[in-house]
């Protein structure tokens, strides 16, 4: 009995294997087709970051699935290769290196975070391939003489504390307390905010640092207080972000929470529940889609990504993250169509480096051989969250 | 510094502190019984938030929920420990360790896939209002985790002492060859241990899913429980209660006193630290009866 089942077996093994082998051959490319364009992307699609990587993924994926479907780029469809570096600095490495040397991308779209992007920058600049990072950070890309090959599409931090320092400046709140979290993103803010802060006279009356992992902030809002600001200014990105406002809520604190970009995903409202409400942060456009005036120069571009997203993700909110990683993969795809049927990554660069008036879904973009990032405060507005949802507040 | 402030730095410290003595207390069951330090108690809290999220979504009413998830974990400890620890029983505790720690990131990577990585939450059991106590605040989750931990001890006492298994189990952990001589089965008391280990786990898991579920938030909690426990000495049940008490106050007071930015370095400080003076524990008994 258990022979003939061993017999069976091997025989339905081997028709499996035929088939299979069969088919394989059947689909093998024909030489008469174009190769494909391979990009590579590294988020942080798992870890503390996700929240940013898993639309940045989606948004990615999406616009190379649509330019594949209507036919690819000059003939040649795109192999968009997405790695996940775990929200981790060290990955992003290894990532950026197999990458390069193993399926030879012609350019690297990513990281999500500032410290991945900033790990996978030398390796980009020694191998000489052009990397376009969705993360915050100024010292990514600047200055941009030292950083030939590195763009990045996100708002850096100082022009958010620009926009942050301007708002306080305007609504007298001359002694602030500054709450970042305790890595890349939230000390470089903290840096950025110090510089500008100074200039315009405000005054830091506090300083408290969380870490990402944490879920209660109550200790450090009780020194907060205990300094008594005119406003708390939080820089962070969710869970923890949304933690602040928890604690914040928990202390029964009245002065005004403004919070950094940071937090322009859903996650951050769906975690802070009813604390969310009455927050303040500026962001990009995205956000405020449906109230965007159409004078705005981004608004078709907006609307168009906001109904693709929804369409594609039906149970997935839209992000300024998503928008980030949409405009990289873009602009890549844009200067891969320029080379025509051999592009290069050095071809891909000088593409990028005139990259202007370009309205993407983050801002206008205005790169330079001096600026690779592009963008000015007119990319930024600032929203209120009531009663769940996000509102364009008055500036 | 009001006393306001100081009242708030003492309950902020309390309130993380019951959630480390309830993950530590998991640890110290099963290390009793087992001679094992199961890595898999952080992922045990995980999965209790996790399926709290489901069984929420699922629209059952709360005590279902905290009843169903709790159970669920039971059933998975002791699963887990039939097919991974029972084979492997005879191997070294340090063999065993190292299969626990496989075991976590197996059970991390299921959740991964089966939850997704985004941050979930549940609505707050008795609302959001914060309850003010002498000037400080308190958010009545933050009471329910503390209720949580304390039924959780006055559940494991009545358990051990009063009851005909919670007295083989606790024969088992005095002696083991005594206790196997007088017909009790250490396995299955290992499998028990494993089952009550992951119920207190998840107990907590359940009452902390109004502030976070998410599949990566086994790693954080498992190491302050850790900590406790060991600070705890490992073996001693209000030995790890007060200890997850003084990790979550010292992180209070050290944020207020020192930095914000050395939370978690001075949890694993003071862990140094006693390892280096009193490497017994806190409350430990240096060469204790372990089975």
């Amino acid at each position: 009995m258990k022979k003939r089942m061993f017999m069976l077996m091997s025989v339905v093994m081997v028709f499996v294997l035929v088939f299979v082998a069969g088919c394989g051959s059947g689909s093998t490319p024909t030489s008469t087709e174009k190769k494909p364009f391979v990009i590579g992307a590294v988020f942080d699609i798992t870890g503390a970051a996700s929240s940013l990587g898993i639309p940045e993924k989606n948004s990615a994926q999406m616009l190379v699935d649509q330019i594949n479907k209507a036919g690819g780029i000059n003939g040649h469809k795109v192999d968009l290769k997405i790695l996940d570096d775990k929200s981790t600095p060290a990955e992003a490495a290894l990532d950026i290196k197999q990458l390069i040397e193993q399926d030879k991308v012609l350019a690297v779209i990513g990281a999500s975070t500032s410290g991945a992007s900033m790990s996978m920058v030398p390796i980009a600049m020694d191998k000489q391939i052009p990397m376009v990072s969705a993360a915050a950070s100024a010292l990514i890309v600047r200055p941009a003489s030292e950083h030939k090959w590195i763009f990045k599409t996100a708002q850096p931090d100082d022009l958010v504390a620009k926009v942050v320092v301007k708002y306080l400046k305007d609504h007298n709140l001359t002694n602030v307390a500054f709450v970042p979290v305790n890595n890349d993103f939230g000390n470089s803010g903290l840096k950025e905010f110090q510089n500008q802060a100074k200039e315009a006279g405000i005054n830091i009356v506090t300083v408290q640092k969380f870490e990402a992992s944490d879920t209660d902030m109550t200790a450090q809002l009780t020194k907060v207080r205990d300094a008594k600001p005119q406003a708390v200014i939080v820089w962070s990105t969710p869970p923890s972000a949304a933690y602040v406002a928890k604690s914040f809520k928990q202390l029964g604190l009245t002065m005004p929470q403004i919070q950094s970009h940071g937090i322009g995903n859903k996650a951050f409202i769906d975690v802070a529940g009813d604390a969310a409400n009455g927050v303040i942060f500026p962001a990009g456009k995205l956000l405020a889609v449906d109230t965007l005036p159409s004078s705005d120069p981004q608004k078709s571009v907006l609307s168009k990504y906001a109904s693709d997203y929804k369409a594609t993700f039906p149970n997935q909110a839209l992000s300024t993250f998503g928008g980030h990683a949409y405009d990289a993969t873009k602009m890549v795809l844009d200067a891969l169509k320029a080379g025509g049927d051999n592009p290069t990554p050095a071809g891909i660069r000088d593409y990028l480096e005139k990259i202007s008036n370009y309205p993407g879904i983050t801002g206008m973009f205005n790169m330079s051989a001096s600026e690779h990032n592009g963008l000015d405060t007119s990319s930024m507005v600032w929203i209120k969250i009531d009663n769940g949802k996000w509102t364009l507040a008055q500036n | 510094m009001d006393s306001s402030s100081l009242v708030q730095y003492i309950l902020t410290g309390l309130a993380q502190g019951g959630l480390y003595a309830l993950v530590g207390l998991g640890f110290v069951l099963i290390y009793n019984v087992t001679g094992i330090i199961n890595f898999v108690q952080g992922e045990f809290v995980m999965l209790g938030a996790m399926l709290a999220v489901t069984y929420e979504r699922m629209g059952l009413p709360l005590p279902m929920v905290i009843v169903l998830a709790v159970l669920s974990v039971a059933l998975i400890g002791a699963g887990l420990e039939v097919i991974s620890i029972r084979p492997a029983r005879r191997a070294t505790p340090l063999t065993l360790i190292i299969i626990t720690i496989g075991l976590s990131l197996a059970v991390r990577g299921i959740a991964l896939l089966i939850w997704g990585t985004d941050p979930l939450v549940i609505p707050a059991f008795s609302g959001t209002e914060p309850i003010k106590i002498l000037g400080g605040a308190l958010m009545p989750q933050q009471i329910w985790i503390m209720g949580a931990t304390a039924v959780s001890v006055l559940a494991l006492y009545i358990f051990l002492d009063l009851t005909v298994m919670g007295k083989a189990f606790r024969a088992c952990v005095i002696n083991k060859m005594g206790a196997s001589l007088m017909g009790i089965s250490p396995r299955r008391m290992s499998t028990l241990a494993f089952a009550l280990g992951a119920a207190i786990g998840a107990l907590g898991g359940v009452v902390f899913a109004p502030t976070l579920a998410s599949y990566d938030m086994g790693v954080a909690l498992g190491v302050k429980g850790f900590v406790a426990a060991v600070l705890g000495g490992l073996t001693s049940v209000p030995g790890v209660i007060l200890s997850g008490f003084i990790v979550g106050i010292g992180e209070s007071f050290g944020t207020a006193f020192i930095s914000s930015g050395y939370k978690d370095a001075i949890s694993l400080f003071i862990l140094l630290l006693v390892l280096l003076v009193r490497p017994q524990g806190l409350f430990g008994i240096y060469g204790g009866k372990r089975v």
